[in-house]
């Protein structure tokens, strides 16, 4: 090879370089973007297949409770009242409230579960266990930690208590099975108790102030027994 | 999980330090199937009285725990953690016991059966979190666990910590008072929560989680291991009067 081609070729050889080096990471971004892409279509598909909202017309639009995160404290839940569409149907009641719970606050900061997170199936069983199937999201996007998993339970159960009073303990499964954990820390092999007698009207005039007055709920002073394991039958 | 903890061979609480009900009835001891991770052999050396601590630096192996966007895994920081509470531990007299040293990923009963397997010891399992306040510190204990004793004086393996909540909830609290007083911001008092890893230990047993992963500069959280050595360690050297175990003679494993 004479000079002048080796110089052509080793020429060749730093634009084939360089060239790469600029597309390279353009093509990573456009893989990560599809695939974030197909994730999300995938996610948007296993909605619309599996969470029918059931909203009836004729369905009396209620006053209801859903507990999302405190937007000052990240361990702390607040009572939000909005008003639904409830069923009285307690199994489509508590998938109206759950899905509800699901899409978030307005504040996405207040949320206490991930957004790609699905339920998938709800039971409510003869003794009052409520049996909640969400989608694996649940699990994996959730922030790992004892305190924002321990939310993220709460969460359900209270807004479950405050709405569907024939819920009495909460199982959560994980795409049709049962985790030992959440993400890692909080306990998911048993039913946590949910205390029914909070679903009770407030017999108190505070019952009639303003969402924020009401107390925050954290994950180490929930009152009662709510989100507390119970024996395995 | 259905199996039974062994009578005579294991810690109990003394009555008036757990309310808990009929707290001598149960007679935890470690499953068969042993532990993993280092476990130190302590059971010649065992005294009456609480001498060992069984520091669990959770996660491990192909479970980094919470991650940082910097790159930040909880299950590297927490065997750095470990490694200044261990000392601290030792300088207040403590022999301590590891659930793992490297990056290994024991499980939960293997970590729980390390603890149940001593004599006179404490359970602490350390955690960083995804959220939280940055430079706070949370003690978490379990929650309530209904007693589970069976007619032959058994309780299940999936309910150790039901008879020890009374002594984790002391402990917790003086841990946490401790930390509450280093680390602005933390809670005065301590959590409870369903920990998986707590529930199956016989033994008192807090989980110290710090805040967080989310620090932009791991050597924040590095800071912070020095005084969570400290708390700990004070805290477990504050909670030795209140625990004292049967001076049993009974053989062990």
């Amino acid at each position: 090879m004479t000079p002048r081609w080796r110089i052509w070729a080793i020429g060749g050889l730093i634009v084939a370089v360089v060239a790469a080096a600029i597309y390279f990471p353009i093509l990573r971004r456009r893989v990560r973007r599809a695939a974030r892409q197909q994730q999300q279509s995938e996610e948007q598909a296993r909605r619309e297949l599996t969470q029918p909202i059931a909203v009836n017309p004729g369905d009396p639009r209620v006053k209801s409770t859903l507990f999302w995160g405190s937007d000052t404290n990240d361990s702390t839940l607040v009572p939000v009242t909005v008003e639904l569409p409830l069923s009285k149907d307690p199994v489509l009641r508590s998938k109206q409230v759950l899905n509800t719970l699901l899409a978030g606050p307005v504040d996405a900061e207040s949320r206490t579960l991930p957004p790609e997170a699905v339920l998938l199936a709800f039971y409510l069983l003869p003794d009052g266990t409520a049996v909640a199937d969400f989608s694996e999201a649940l699990a994996t996007l959730i922030p790992s930690g004892i305190a924002s998993e321990q939310l993220a339970v709460n969460s359900i159960a209270r807004t479950l208590e405050a709405n569907v009073p024939q819920v009495q303990r909460l199982k959560i499964l994980i795409h049709g099975q049962e985790m030992e954990t959440l993400a890692g820390h909080l306990d998911l092999t048993e039913a946590f108790v949910v205390n029914t007698k909070l679903a009770q009207p407030p017999p108190s005039p505070a019952a009639n102030a303003p969402a924020t007055a009401s107390p925050a709920l954290t994950p180490g002073q929930a009152p009662g027994k709510l989100a507390q394991p119970e024996s395995k039958p | 999980m259905s199996l039974a903890l062994i009578p005579s061979q294991a810690q109990q609480p003394v009555p008036s330090a757990a309310p808990l009900a009929n707290p001598s009835a149960i007679s935890p001891q470690v499953p068969q199937g042993g532990a993993a991770g280092s476990a130190t052999s302590t059971f010649g050396a065992q005294q009456a009285g609480l001498n060992i601590v069984v520091l669990d630096p959770a996660h491990g192996g192909t479970d980094p725990g919470a991650r940082g966007t910097g790159g930040i895994r909880e299950s590297e920081i927490v065997l750095d953690f470990a490694i200044q509470v261990r000392r601290a531990l030792e300088q207040e007299g403590f022999q301590v016991v590891q659930t793992r040293q490297g990056n290994e990923d024991p499980t939960f009963d293997d970590r729980s059966a390390l603890a149940n397997a001593q004599r006179g010891a404490v359970f602490v399992t350390l955690h960083i979190s995804s959220t939280g306040l940055p430079g706070t510190a949370r003690v978490y204990v379990n929650s309530d666990l209904p007693a589970a004793i069976g007619a032959n004086g058994l309780i299940p393996w999936d309910r150790a910590q039901a008879p020890f909540l009374g002594l984790s909830k002391k402990l917790g609290e003086l841990v946490q008072g401790l930390l509450a007083q280093r680390f602005k911001g933390s809670p005065d008092s301590v959590q409870t929560a369903s920990v998986r890893q707590l529930r199956t230990t016989a033994a008192p047993a807090i989980a110290v989680e710090i805040s967080s992963v989310t620090v932009n500069d791991r050597a924040d959280l590095d800071r912070m291991a020095p005084g969570v050595a400290d708390a700990i360690a004070h805290g477990v050297a504050a909670f030795k009067p209140s625990y004292v175990i049967p001076n049993t003679t009974g053989a062990l494993p």
